[in-house]
C-alpha cells in the first residue's frame, strides 16, 4: 500500500511541483495518474520509491516512511519504469541490461538467467537479446526498460508513460499484461496522457492539476466528466465525445468503451427513429 | 513531378541482417499532407531519415535504390544542401534546442548558411509569428514546457523556408492538448504556405483529421495508400495493428449491428454528423 500524507515538493529552482497531495493506493490496485503535462505526476511518482523525498508531509510504502528506508530497499518492492528510456538503459546488450538489476539484488546466476529469459519473452524483446538498447526503436527501448524492471518482481509496478511510441498491438499486449500483473495482486501505477489506453484499461483514475488532486474515482465516472477534463486539459475520449455532440444522454451511463457504445446507439437509434 | 520520389529503396542497418526497407516506392506530391504509420519496427522512422540525407550520409549501412527530394539526389547531395529544403522535427525537442534563447536557436541554422543580418531578423520574426510563439522569443529552451519547446523547434525549421517539413512522432511526449495544437500549427504550414508534411504517427485519434493521405508501412514496405479516410477504414490496415481511431471502429461495430452509416468518420464531430443524418433519412 502506498499511502501519501499531505505531500509538498519543491525543485531547488524553487518551483513547487507538489501542494499538498494526500493519496492512498492499496495493494492490488489498478490506477492511472492523469493530468497535463506539469501537473505533478512524475514528480508524484518518484516519491513512491524514495527516490525523491517530500519536502512537507511523508510518504508510506508498506508501512515504512520513504524518508527512512533506502531507495535500494524500495525498489526491490517499488519497481519504477521512467517516461523516458534513455535515463534507464546504459548496458552494451539487452541481457546484459535486464541482468544489471537481478545482480544487484543479489540473485544467483541460475535465477538471472531464468529471470532474464522469462523477461525477455514476456515484452517480446527475445530476438534482441544480443543487441545494443541504443539501436533499437524508441517503443523496443521502452520495453527493454520495462522487462528489466518487471525482471526482479517488484510488487508495486509504477509505469510513467508506458504507451508512448508504441503501436496498437504493442499497447493491446501492454494492457493484458498490466491485467494480468494486477489479476495476480500486483499494485500498478501508470502515468499516462494516453486517454483511450485509459478507456480501455478503465483502471481508477487519479487527475492532477498544477500539484493538486483535481479528482479520484472510475474512469467511467473521470472521463465522462466534461468540466472536470477540462479544468485537467484533458481531451475526452472519442466515445465520450460523441455522445455528448449528439446530445444523447450520457450522464448516469458513463460510456467511454467503443463496445458498449455500439451496443448503446444501435439501440438507440433505432428507437429514436421508430 | 512528386517532391519526395523513392524508387526500389533497400536499407541495411550496419551489421544489422535484416533489411530496414525492402524494396520500397513511394511518390510524395507537392503539397500533400502526408501521415505516415505503420507497427512498431515498419520503417517509418528509417524512410525519414532517407528525406534528409541522415541516411546514407549519417548511417553506416547499405543502401540501393533512388531517392529524389526536392529535386536533389540524396546520395549525391550534402545534407547541409539538404537541410535547406527539407526540414526535419525530432521526438524529442530537447535534442534539437541548444542555444541560450528562443531566438537563437531560431536564428542558428540561418547564420550557418550566411544569410544577410536583416534576412535573418526578418525570417525569426516570421517564424516565430508563425508558430505562435513570438512572446517565448528572449526564454532559454529549458525554461519552456514541452509542447513550446517542440514548436521552438519547428519554427527553427521553418525559418529555413524548407519545401518539405518531416515530423517524426513530434508529439509523443506532449500531452493531447499540446499535441493538438502542434497539429494546427503544422496544418497551417501546409495549408497557408503550401509546404509538404510528412508526419510519423502512432497518434491516429488526434493527427488524421489534418492529413490529406495515409501511407502505412509494414516490414520495410509501402502496404497502404489512399486518403485516411480510406485507408483508416480498411480492415486489413487494423489487422496491422495501427491504431485506428476510436469513432471509425464504431462506423463499424454499428454496421454489424445492421446501421450502415454510409460513410467514414474520423473525428467524433464527423460521427456525429454521420449519425444524425441516419437518423434524418
Amino acid at each position: 500500500m502506498i499511502e501519501t500524507h499531505d505531500v509538498y515538493y519543491t525543485y531547488p529552482n524553487g518551483f513547487e511541483a507538489l501542494k499538498g497531495v494526500s493519496l492512498a493506493i492499496e495493494t492490488g490496485e489498478f490506477v492511472a495518474i492523469m493530468g497535463e503535462n506539469g501537473a505533478g505526476k512524475t514528480t508524484l511518482i518518484k516519491h513512491f520509491n524514495g527516490l525523491m523525498k517530500p519536502t512537507r508531509g511523508s510518504v508510506v510504502v508498506d508501512g515504512r516512511d520513504t524518508k527512512k528506508v533506502t531507495v535500494a530497499t524500495l525498489s526491490r518492492d517499488v519497481g519504477l519504469v521512467f517516461q523516458n528510456p534513455d535515463h534507464q538503459l546504459f548496458s552494451e546488450t539487452v541481457e546484459d541490461e535486464i541482468a544489471f538489476g537481478l545482480r544487484n539484488f543479489g540473485f544467483d546466476d541460475k535465477t538471472i538467467e531464468r529471470r532474464v529469459d522469462w523477461a525477455l519473452n514476456l515484452l517480446n524483446i527475445s530476438q534482441y537479446r544480443t543487441t545494443s538498447p541504443f539501436i533499437l526503436s524508441g517503443g523496443e527501448r521502452k520495453r527493454v526498460a520495462l522487462s528489466s524492471v518487471l525482471s526482479w518482481d517488484p510488487k508495486i509496478v509504477v509505469l510513467d508513460e508506458p504507451t508512448i511510441g508504441q503501436d496498437y498491438l504493442q499497447k493491446e499486449r501492454l494492457r493484458q499484461f498490466i491485467m494480468q500483473l494486477n489479476t495476480q495482486g500486483k499494485t500498478v501505477v501508470i502515468v499516462t496522457h494516453d486517454v483511450e489506453f485509459v478507456a480501455d484499461c478503465k483502471p481508477r483514475v487519479v487527475l492532477m492539476s498544477k500539484g493538486r488532486l483535481l479528482a479520484d474515482g472510475s474512469s467511467e465516472k473521470i472521463l465522462t466528466d466534461d468540466k472536470l477534463l477540462e479544468e485537467a486539459s484533458i481531451i475526452p475520449p472519442q466515445v465520450a465525445q460523441l455522445f455528448w455532440q449528439l446530445k444523447f444522454n450520457n450522464a448516469g451511463r458513463e460510456i467511454i468503451d467503443v463496445y458498449e457504445a455500439a451496443e448503446i446507439l444501435a439501440r438507440e437509434i433505432r428507437e429514436r427513429m421508430n | 513531378m512528386p517532391i519526395i520520389d523513392l524508387k526500389n529503396v533497400t536499407y541495411r542497418y550496419f551489421d544489422v541482417e535484416k533489411p530496414a526497407l525492402k524494396d520500397l516506392d513511394l511518390e510524395i506530391d507537392e503539397g500533400d499532407f502526408v501521415i505516415i504509420t505503420g507497427p512498431s519496427g515498419c520503417g517509418k522512422t528509417t524512410i525519414c531519415r532517407c528525406f534528409n540525407g541522415l541516411i546514407p550520409h549519417f548511417y553506416n549501412g547499405e543502401l540501393s535504390g533512388k531517392i529524389v527530394v526536392a529535386g536533389l539526389d540524396v546520395k549525391e547531395t550534402q545534407t547541409s544542401v539538404l537541410s535547406q529544403h527539407v526540414g526535419f522535427v525530432f521526438q524529442n525537442p530537447e535534442n534539437q534546442l541548444f542555444a541560450l534563447s528562443v531566438e537563437k536557436d531560431v536564428a542558428f541554422s540561418l547564420e550557418n548558411i550566411g544569410l544577410a543580418r536583416e534576412e535573418i531578423v526578418e525570417r525569426v520574426e516570421w517564424a516565430l509569428e508563425m508558430t505562435g510563439i513570438i512572446e517565448l522569443r528572449e526564454k532559454a529552451p529549458y525554461e519552456l514546457s514541452g509542447g513550446q519547446q517542440q514548436r521552438v523547434a519547428i519554427a527553427s525549421v521553418l525559418a529555413m523556408k524548407p519545401e518539405v517539413v518531416v515530423l517524426d512522432e513530434p508529439t509523443s511526449f506532449l500531452d493531447p492538448l499540446s499535441a493538438k495544437r502542434i497539429f494546427e500549427v503544422i496544418s497551417s504550414l501546409n495549408k497557408d504556405l503550401g509546404i509538404t508534411v510528412v508526419l510519423v504517427e502512432h497518434r491516429l485519434d488526434l493527427a488524421s483529421e489534418y492529413a490529406n493521405e495515409a501511407v502505412v508501412m509494414d516490414e520495410g514496405k509501402v502496404s497502404f495508400v489512399g486518403t485516411p479516410r480510406d485507408v483508416f477504414n480498411d480492415r486489413d490496415v487494423w489487422a496491422l495493428g495501427v491504431g485506428i481511431p476510436k469513432v471509425t471502429r464504431l462506423g463499424h461495430y454499428l454496421k454489424e449491428r445492421g446501421i450502415d452509416l454510409g460513410g467514414v468518420a474520423l473525428t467524433p464531430s464527423e460521427a456525429a454528423d454521420l449519425i444524425r443524418g441516419y437518423m434524418n433519412r
